[in-house]
């Protein structure tokens, strides 16, 4: 967190949550239509866990996952990242939020197609506060052989891991991915999977993971189930497996 | 190298070809203001300075015959710095390569040195030799027959042939542009002038010891009018004609009015061509930004502030904008060195000065940079506005209503793709209205400037047809007596022949003055008409005086009112005349009287300056022939020459600049076509592409993106004509002058060809964005989201 917002915020209540959400709702308008995306989410999220969120299409997976990032704002309700309430953030703070502490992978990788895949990670790393270097994050993916690609030469695995390295390379404390596998074979998406599963266990971020796929829920401390808008149940996960032995 | 900073180079790699359309019609914008202000600054500068480095005169006199003593006492009045005392006289020459009368003005040079004032600029040759057969020519002559130091011509002195050889070509602060005696248009090939030694025209004009022509310089600070005053009663015993001044000198006045013009020009079309190219880059850039939408949702998610992220697109834009005036800046320099080159050329300065003001350099920057700065500014704000979660997700389905059409219940008329397009304009207005009226305002600034050709043609009509009726007009080299007329009329091939007699003249009223020569007609005659401001043609009255339109507009009467006349010979008679009638031209200040009445006022019946005449089409070759063995006759002017002559002096200036802002115009419309046509393309790429996937031909795909830009283009061309003509009014009113104004027309023709060339234009980058649209990668739009 910046540092001015780290002075002011209160001492926390419980070290080990990063998310205490409360009462979440979002109602947006897409072209004529209202659609209530969130109907009323308490959850806390806890440090250096993966938390698998599941549910169909159109279940607000997506819009809790941009809440917890900055990237849109609740209708109602809170949520806060450690005591700091990002609902009441000014878009300032919101910026210097993502900037400095959260990593985002998306379904569709939203790579700069005009930057080759290290200047994609430095896109980052230039304005992070203690970033690792572009072609260490690009290693971790198993992707230094390829830094010097465009988007256009990697294949969409590749591309994907390349959007996971960018994610990673300032050292965030939150990792989002949304359906990070979505638009992959099941063997490439296990080699991104994997990639998420190492950086959680090597520098402990706390890892938010979308999916619609009920298997690589196996690979979260918890699940969250989602439904219309609402959390159906969250289950911890007795045994979690190991991405590599995932199967779909 | 910033990361952000190899994104933007490489975006602008990828959009090259928008961005070179784009930074073209900032050029043009910039490159006209550069131009045209360079060429007219450096045009002043370079007048200013010959006239100073070869001392032009402040004051001119023309007398009978006045002793070399009266130089000192013209030395002695009050604010004069130096005097120059010659002898001048229109004399016949014979070129027997042309099969017309030719003429010149004969200049005493100093029997030693060099003229103090009006000096010579030599541009090839020296200057004659003492008491010996030579003379130096005036370029434009030298250049239109020919002639080189050693040629010889031969020159009626007084009526006896004399032959002279050609030692040297000069150009004169005087003699910038030269008007034949009787004539209203320069005709280098028949008229130019020679200058020869003072003792050879002392002893054929009959003037030894004396000199029948003054110029003064003024000192710093002399009052103008005040030395003409005492010039005047100086001179007045000797036969002098009224002095005057710069202001009233004729080459001096059409330079003065020639750069009047341009600067004029100037004023008007390039804050257009500016503010039209503002309007584009401000429309094409923010339209392109909108498109960045994604990237900018992107930029934010990974915690990129909205300043930094503004300012990445900022640059994005200053670089087109910046490509735009550099390539403005150095074509507008190159081309306004160009052009000045080219005025030099027909207003005969000896030397070029070029310069340019960077105060106006500064301001085509600003309004350029300025533009470029809001329009993308609107569109970054309007992107950072959003939530990044927003940005980055495809803008939700945009609503579209049914049109008019589907509520008239013609949409079964209409195919699929046609509904598309109808939908597509009323959902996004603005942006239609945009596209349309950038297209307009191409064919706005291709009316606007066609028009002028429209006006010269109308002129020529309205003067050479419609006004003046004569085939040929014969310049005397003297005023004689009634008797030239009986020698041209007697000549094979006339039909009808009419004396004209012009006397110089102030007219006034109140405070308001202009000198000019007061032409007198006969009455009844053949050979003029008079139309007034309602276009209804009167006959010219036995008493009083008709005035131009513009000629009473400066004295501020109109008719029946009283104007003062003084007839500006020795005599200096007086009277006091009504306006009889206001007829409308287009050409010079003119006053018309009865030949009668006008010869009584001078008190010098039968005298006359020139012959009109209607010639006999099969003998007009023999008949000008015939008129070289007449010694009276200095010049004849036929009407066809007197039109290409038009064209090519008045014209020229005019339609150098207006051929460039044409080709700019057009630049302009393809600008604005390609932009919108490929802005629309990464805009609906996917849209078009899924049409693909869906079993839609190429054609018709094409047709949904093309069709809507045709029929913007199409709606843009009545408007644009509209605007066009408002256009051509502005410039028809800013660009007149006191000796030449263009009337207001515009012909149905022009309008055709604006449209054409727009659509022409817009045809142009159709092709270019349909070869795109041929190229759409079908796999990706399935594989990816947008």
């Amino acid at each position: 967190m910046h540092a001015s917002m780290m002075e002011m915020s209160p001492p926390s209540a419980d070290a080990h949550v990063a998310f205490h959400v409360h009462g979440l709702t979002k109602t947006y308008r897409s072209g004529e239509i209202d659609v209530q995306a969130l109907r009323g989410i308490d959850l806390d999220i806890f440090r250096s866990e993966i938390l698998v969120l599941l549910g169909p299409s159109g279940s607000g997976k997506s819009t809790f996952l941009n809440i917890l990032g900055g990237l849109d704002r609740p209708t109602s309700g809170e949520a806060l990242f450690r005591e700091h309430n990002l609902t009441k953030m000014s878009d300032r703070e919101l910026t210097l939020y993502r900037r400095d502490h959260v990593g985002f992978v998306f379904q569709f990788y939203n790579l700069v197609p005009s930057l080759t895949a290290r200047e994609n990670v430095a896109l980052v790393t230039e304005i992070a506060a203690n970033p690792m270097k572009a072609s260490d994050a690009l290693a971790i993916v198993g992707l230094e052989a390829r830094q010097d690609h465009f988007p256009a030469q990697l294949s969409g695995g590749e591309q994907q891991r390349v959007a996971i390295a960018r994610a990673i390379a300032k050292r965030p404390e939150i990792l989002l991915c949304d359906e990070p596998t979505g638009a992959l074979d099941s063997e490439t998406g296990i080699v991104v999977l994997e990639a998420i599963e190492r950086i959680n266990a090597e520098l402990g971020t706390t890892s938010v993971v979308i999916t619609h796929n009920v298997v690589i829920a196996e690979m979260g401390n918890r699940v969250a189930s989602f439904a219309d808008g609402r959390i159906a149940d969250v289950r911890a996960n007795a045994s979690r497996r190991s991405a590599r032995s995932l199967r779909w | 190298m910033p990361i952000l900073d190899r994104k933007l180079l490489r975006d602008l790699w990828h959009v090259k070809g928008q961005a070179l359309a784009i930074a073209a019609v900032v050029a043009c914008g910039v490159a006209i203001v550069v131009m045209t202000y360079g060429a007219m600054m450096s045009l002043r500068q370079t007048r200013d300075a010959y006239y100073e480095r070869y001392r032009f005169a402040d004051v001119f006199s023309q007398l009978r015959r006045a002793p070399e003593r009266v130089t000192s006492q013209i030395a002695s009045i009050p604010g004069v710095a130096a005097g120059e005392a010659r002898i001048t006289h229109y004399a016949a020459l014979d070129i027997p390569s042309l099969n017309r009368p030719a003429a010149a003005l004969l200049v005493s040079l100093p029997e030693r040195g060099e003229p103090r004032l009006n000096r010579l600029a030599l541009r090839e040759g020296r200057l004659p030799l003492h008491g010996r057969d030579e003379l130096v020519i005036s370029e434009n002559m030298a250049q239109a027959l020919g002639y080189r130091p050693g040629a010889h011509l031969s020159v009626l002195l007084n009526g006896r042939k004399r032959s002279f050889t050609v030692v040297g070509i000069a150009l004169s602060p005087e003699f910038v542009y030269t008007l034949p005696p009787g004539q209203l248009m320069a005709d280098d090939k028949t008229f130019g002038i020679l200058w020869i030694d003072r003792r050879i025209l002392e002893a054929a004009y009959d003037l030894d010891g004396a000199f029948n022509d003054v110029s003064v310089l003024l000192s710093p600070g002399a009052s103008e009018p005040e030395v003409i005053r005492r010039l005047d009663a100086l001179l007045s015993r000797y036969g002098g004609t009224a002095a005057y001044g710069r202001a009233d000198q004729i080459s001096n006045a059409y330079v003065d009015q020639e750069l009047e013009q341009l600067r004029t020009v100037a004023l008007v079309i390039p804050p257009v061509f500016l503010a039209v190219a503002a309007f584009l880059i401000n429309m094409v850039l923010s339209r392109l930004i909108d498109t960045e939408r994604e990237s900018i949702g992107l930029l934010k998610s990974f915690g990129y502030s909205n300043r930094e992220v503004g300012w990445h697109y900022l640059k994005f834009s200053l670089a087109i904008t910046a490509l735009g005036v550099l390539a403005g800046m150095a074509g507008g320099l190159w081309l306004g060195q160009w052009m000045t080159g080219m005025y030099q050329s027909y207003f005969r300065f000896p030397f070029l000065e070029y310069r340019i003001d960077p105060a106006v350099f500064s301001a085509a920057v600003f309004v350029s940079f300025a533009a470029a700065v809001a329009g993308t500014w609107t569109a970054v704000l309007r992107a950072v506005g959003l939530a990044p979660a927003m940005a980055m997700q495809p803008p939700a389905p945009t609503v579209y209503r049914r049109t008019l059409l589907d509520r008239l219940g013609l949409d079964r008329f209409v195919s699929m793709p046609t509904q598309m397009i109808l939908r597509h304009i009323e959902r996004w207005p603005v942006r239609a209205a945009v596209t349309t009226s950038g297209a307009a305002m191409a064919v706005m600034l291709l009316v606007g400037l066609f028009f002028f050709f429209d006006a010269i043609d109308e002129l020529i009509d309205t003067f050479y047809f419609q006004a003046n009726r004569q085939d040929v007009v014969i310049g005397l080299v003297d005023q004689r007596g009634a008797r030239a007329e009986f020698d041209v009329g007697h000549l094979t091939g006339i039909r009808a022949a009419e004396p004209v007699l012009e006397v110089p003249a102030r007219l006034s009223s109140g405070h308001l003055s202009q000198r000019l020569g007061i032409t007198g007609l006969r009455q009844g005659t053949r050979f003029r008409a008079f139309y007034d401001a309602a276009g209804r043609s009167f006959t010219l009255p036995e008493r009083g005086i008709v005035l131009s339109n513009k000629l009473a507009d400066l004295l501020a009467v109109h008719g029946g009112s009283k104007v003062d006349v003084d007839v500006l010979d020795s005599a200096r008679r007086h009277a006091q005349l009504s306006v009889s009638g206001i007829a409308v031209e287009h050409v010079g200040l003119a006053a018309y009287m009865d030949q009668r009445a006008l010869a009584e006022l001078t008190g010098e019946p039968h005298t006359l300056t020139s012959v009109q005449a209607l010639v006999d089409r099969a003998m007009q070759e023999r008949f000008l022939k015939r008129l070289k063995d007449i010694p009276a006759v200095a010049t004849v002017s036929t009407r066809e020459q007197a039109i290409s002559s038009l064209r090519d002096t008045m014209a020229q200036s005019m339609t150098i600049v207006i051929d460039f802002y044409i080709g700019l115009g057009a630049i302009i419309a393809f600008g604005v076509v390609y932009n919108a046509a490929r802005i629309s393309l990464s805009e609906r790429g996917r849209e078009l592409a899924s049409l693909r996937v869906l079993g839609f031909t190429t054609g018709e795909v094409t047709y949904i993106l093309l069709g809507e830009l045709a029929l913007l283009v199409v709606a843009a061309l009545p408007l644009g004509c509209i605007l066009g003509y408002g256009l051509g009014w502005l410039m028809s009113a800013a660009m007149e002058t006191k000796l030449f104004r263009v009337p207001f027309v515009i012909y149905p023709a022009t309008y055709g060809t604006a449209m054409t060339i727009t659509l022409v234009s817009a045809s142009a980058s159709a092709v270019a964005v349909a070869w795109r649209i041929s190229r759409l990668d079908l796999i990706s739009v399935l594989k990816t989201r947008e």
